[in-house]
């Protein structure tokens, strides 16, 4: 669905990716990990157009899709989400909608088109776990309790029914209750047939979803496997070593 | 006796709910209508009670001035992009409107509306590479612009030069003068505000938000914002093709930085992003700039100091005050 080819990219003398190539087929789970400053979200920036790479290709569905400007990747349907969330905070929860729901991809969708817009915001807010009969959908977004900002992160990725979700630490701030919360979400949405890449800190967590891992370290990729085989790989110790995880 | 308690009179309108209005009986129907319909009223009224022909003219600049200081306000408080350029979007409408009435003998009618379009489409492909810098770097740019296509009529001597276009029609009479920029500022003001509640304005203050997020939100930030640059200058160009025909000539002083700045200090003065109180700050400043005329050469440093204590006394703006002092209006209820 997503292959990533010998992806380089420097800021000034910094390498923040070095040579990454891995591959994620439809309906998998892909966990990226790796310490702070592994070059995680550069790989999720170059993936989504938001920085272009020095060399290296992107394909989705065996397109490439390399340095193409962020709109078209997601209008493509490979959609993110972002690690420091910034919603549109004087706006309601369930009109932050109406920005993703504006987009062409999300008119060229029957059921996106002919429904009440309202509604439709609704129920994807619903979907990640807002409470419909609440006030808090209605809530501006400057209102909302973090673990709801994230909620509705996600909400706005799945406004483009993405065929490919790349989540920027989501989880990131969120409470152990919040993050259990969240996971059904999320694995449900994989049943239904999306595809997912997951860049996490919270490894116990991911390790749980996931069905191939690429670990990251300075830019690099160290290691690739199912998460049983990382959690006893060396590289990958050292790299973590002290991290509360494995 | 029963007792009296006092009460915010917008209080059983607000109880009930904060956006959507359900409105009882004409108190609350005119509570709401009051501050749009007065306005328009007075404006209405304004050209049949001036006492002269130069109060008109006072009354037409304040008038355009805040048509073009909705039209800024909408675009650097709404968009995002704040642009010390607004002249060049002036200037084009006006050497548009006034080109083709001395050279191609188009009539006012005609010769208005396809300056508004054709200005808004050059200043829109001017100004559409720019886009992709941000911030003050976009604001720099857009400053240079008036100054070097002024630069180039001087230059070259198209478009009549340094001496400008002098035989451009003028209008067949005051009233068309003066009502034609009563009904577009009407229409300028309450189309902008309707605008910016539709989805289309959510996009566009949403870009000024977070483009980034706008962006990843699969629209491309870069068209929408052209948009926002064609609606402001389509706008700015109108004012300018209206000038040209009321002053019946068009010059290098369309491009000067005057209507790039006068813009902004009406709606620092009425109140930034808010589209109506840019139009106040107009008012304000047109007539107090006036009324300094005797004053010689002392008149640009009082207007500044004016201007300073202004910002000093009310930052937030006219309008922003009186909406709230407006929301605060009680009157007594029985307890």
């Amino acid at each position: 669905m997503i292959r990533v080819e010998n992806l380089t990219k420097r800021f000034g003398g910094v390498v923040a990716a070095n040579n990454i190539s891995f591959e994620v087929k439809k309906g998998e789970v892909l966990g990226i990990i790796g310490p702070n400053g592994s070059g995680k979200t550069t790989v999720v920036n170059l993936i989504t157009g938001f920085i272009k790479p020095d060399s290296g290709r992107v394909f989705f569905a065996g397109k490439d899709i390399t340095a193409k400007p962020p709109h078209e990747i997601a209008s493509l349907g490979v959609v993110r989400t972002f690690q420091n969330v910034r919603p549109f905070y004087n706006l309601p929860a369930y009109k932050n909608l109406v920005i993703p729901l504006y987009s062409p991809r999300a008119k060229s969708f029957e059921e996106f088109r002919h429904g009440d817009r309202d509604h439709i915001a609704l129920d994807l807010l619903e979907e990640v776990g807002f409470e419909r009969d609440s006030p808090i959908p209605y809530k501006p977004a400057s209102a909302l309790p973090h673990g709801y900002i994230k909620r509705l992160e996600l909400a706005r990725a799945l406004a483009l029914k993405p065929e490919v979700l790349i989540c920027d630490e989501l989880f990131s701030g969120l409470s152990q209750a919040e993050i259990a919360s969240l996971l059904p979400i999320l694995e449900k949405l994989n049943e239904n047939g999306l595809t997912l890449i997951m860049v996490e800190h919270r490894l116990k967590e991911l390790f749980e979803l996931a069905d191939k891992v690429v670990v990251l370290e300075y830019g690099e990729k160290i290691a690739e496997g199912k998460p049983e085989e990382i959690v006893e790989d060396e590289k990958v110790k050292e790299a973590f070593l002290g991290a509360e995880v494995i | 006796m029963s007792e009296l308690r006092k009460e915010r009179i917008d209080r059983p309108i607000k109880a009930r709910t904060d956006d959507i209005y359900a409105l009882m009986g004409y108190r609350e129907i005119s509570y709401l209508l009051l501050p749009r319909v007065l306005p328009i009223v007075v404006l209405l009224i304004l050209p049949l009670i001036v006492p002269n022909l130069y109060y008109l003219r006072v009354l037409n600049i304040a008038l355009s001035f805040a048509i073009l200081a909705a039209s800024w306000d909408f675009l650097a408080n709404y968009v995002g992009l704040v642009s010390l350029g607004h002249a060049l979007f002036f200037g084009i409408g006006a050497y548009t409107a006034g080109a083709f009435s001395a050279y191609f003998d188009l009539p006012i009618f005609v010769t208005i509306p396809l300056a508004t379009l054709i200005g808004a489409t050059i200043s829109t492909a001017l100004i559409y590479p720019t886009l992709k810098v941000r911030g003050i770097y976009f604001s720099l740019i857009t400053l240079a612009f008036p100054l070097l296509l002024a630069r180039l009529i001087e230059a070259t001597d198209i478009l009549g030069g340094t001496l400008g276009i002098t035989d451009v029609e003028g209008f067949p009479n005051p009233w068309v003068e003066s009502y034609l920029l009563i009904f577009s500022l009407i229409v300028v003001v309450f189309g902008l505000r309707r605008l910016l509640g539709e989805d289309l304005g959510i996009v566009l203050r949403a870009i000024k938000d977070n483009d980034l997020t706008v962006e990843a939100s699969g629209i491309n930030v870069n068209k929408y914002r052209a948009i926002a640059v064609f609606i402001s200058s389509a706008i700015a160009s109108f004012v300018g093709a209206y000038t040209a025909h009321s002053y019946m000539f068009v010059g290098l002083p369309y491009l000067n930085l005057e209507y790039s700045i006068f813009p902004i200090a009406a709606t620092v003065v009425g109140g930034m992003s808010s589209i109506a109180g840019a139009a106040i700050g107009a008012f304000i400043l047109v007539p107090l700039s006036e009324a300094l005329r005797e004053f010689g050469t002392l008149r640009i440093a009082i207007y500044s100091l004016l201007l300073m204590l202004f910002i000093a006394i009310r930052p937030e703006g006219i309008y922003m005050f009186l909406w709230r002092k407006y929301h605060q209006i009680e009157r007594w209820v029985k307890a």
